[in-house]
């Protein structure tokens, strides 16, 4: 039986080491979670994209839940979830705010017009200061925001069919079964 | 001395434009060197949330150089060096943090190798002890652990 105790070590490594790449490949390595989650989101005070001389801010959004998209015309991953956007925004059952991030609004409005706006609303933060606040890091990162004005979910990379099914329509569900 | 010249100009061009470089990344209005030396410590410390392996001070990533002005005018605002690391946590949590707080969800970080160190001590010296027992009365135990491993 001693002589079996390096096999059972060696065993017991490769089971780490098989752990270790199973895990690895079961979640984001990339993905930070995001300390906001269940806190209001940031005060923001953000121009509307097609009309800069409007402001749209956290408090005038209260009272109804909404998603907030964060995407740039700069950004290729958007480019992969627009579609999806664009055939299932309108069934997820809050409105959806575009975030555009860190884009000239010249190049964001045309890019919308190429591909198609899937936005009920855009905002604009050319500086991207806002989004520090948001804790954003790329492009696209998704929201929920409840009608309280807190975040309840975030997304962190594009958004497919299955994330929008397994996760945001069920987080939106619960939303509306909180409210009276 | 003329054959020499090209050779030399190329070496003071590649001597300079380095300096020139690496101005052009973050060209910011330090007052003193202390404070130069404080930010560069501050930003070495964190870290940038896109290229995940480099420190705020080293990266080239856009966010980077936002999250780097943010540090400079929160410094010109007089804030404390845990202050700014506090509003950065506060956004992105401990991640952007290079040396992590002890705290519940860290303590297999930082203890954990301490653990496992411990842990072979102990088997070295519950090994070393019972061949002293074993092995000093009976002779052949020596030729039965050769056989063994």
């Amino acid at each position: 039986m001693r002589r079996m105790i390096p096999f059972f070590a060696f065993v017991l490594l490769a089971g780490l080491l098989g752990f270790g790449i199973w895990w690895n490949t079961q979640h984001d390595q990339r993905e930070v979670p995001s300390p906001l989650i269940n806190k209001p989101a940031p005060a923001f005070v953000l121009p509307k994209l097609d009309e800069p001389s409007r402001t749209v801010s956290r408090d005038s959004m209260l009272g109804k839940p909404y998603l907030i998209n964060v995407f740039g015309s700069w950004c290729i991953a958007c480019g992969e979830e627009h579609p999806v956007l664009m055939s299932e925004g309108k069934n997820i059952g809050v409105p959806l705010v575009g975030y555009n991030y860190k884009d000239a609004p010249e190049n964001a409005k045309a890019w919308l017009a190429q591909h198609g706006n899937p936005y009920d609303l855009i905002i604009a933060d050319e500086e991207g200061r806002t989004a520090i606040d948001f804790g954003v890091y790329g492009a696209p990162e998704s929201f929920l925001v409840d009608a309280k004005g807190v975040i309840r979910y975030k997304h962190i990379g594009p958004l497919t069919s299955d994330v929008i099914a397994k996760e945001l329509k069920p987080a939106i569900a619960a939303l509306a079964k909180e409210q009276p | 001395m003329m054959r020499r010249l090209p050779s030399l100009l190329c070496l003071l061009a590649l001597l300079t434009s380095g300096v020139v470089f690496a101005q052009a990344i973050d060209p910011l209005p330090f007052k003193d060197r202390a404070e130069e030396v404080r930010f560069q410590k501050l930003t070495r410390e964190l870290r940038c949330l896109v290229c995940q392996n480099e420190n705020l001070a080293d990266s080239n990533a856009d966010l980077a150089r936002d999250l780097r002005h943010e540090v400079f005018d929160q410094m010109q605002a007089g804030k404390s060096d845990d202050q700014i690391k506090q509003y950065l946590v506060d956004r992105y949590s401990d991640f952007v943090l290079y040396d992590p707080p002890v705290k519940a969800g860290t303590l297999l970080l930082w203890f954990g190798p301490l653990a496992i160190l411990l842990a072979g001590a102990g088997v070295v010296v519950f090994t070393i002890r019972k061949r002293g027992r074993t092995e000093t009365p009976i002779d052949s135990a020596t030729n039965d652990q050769g056989e063994d491993w």
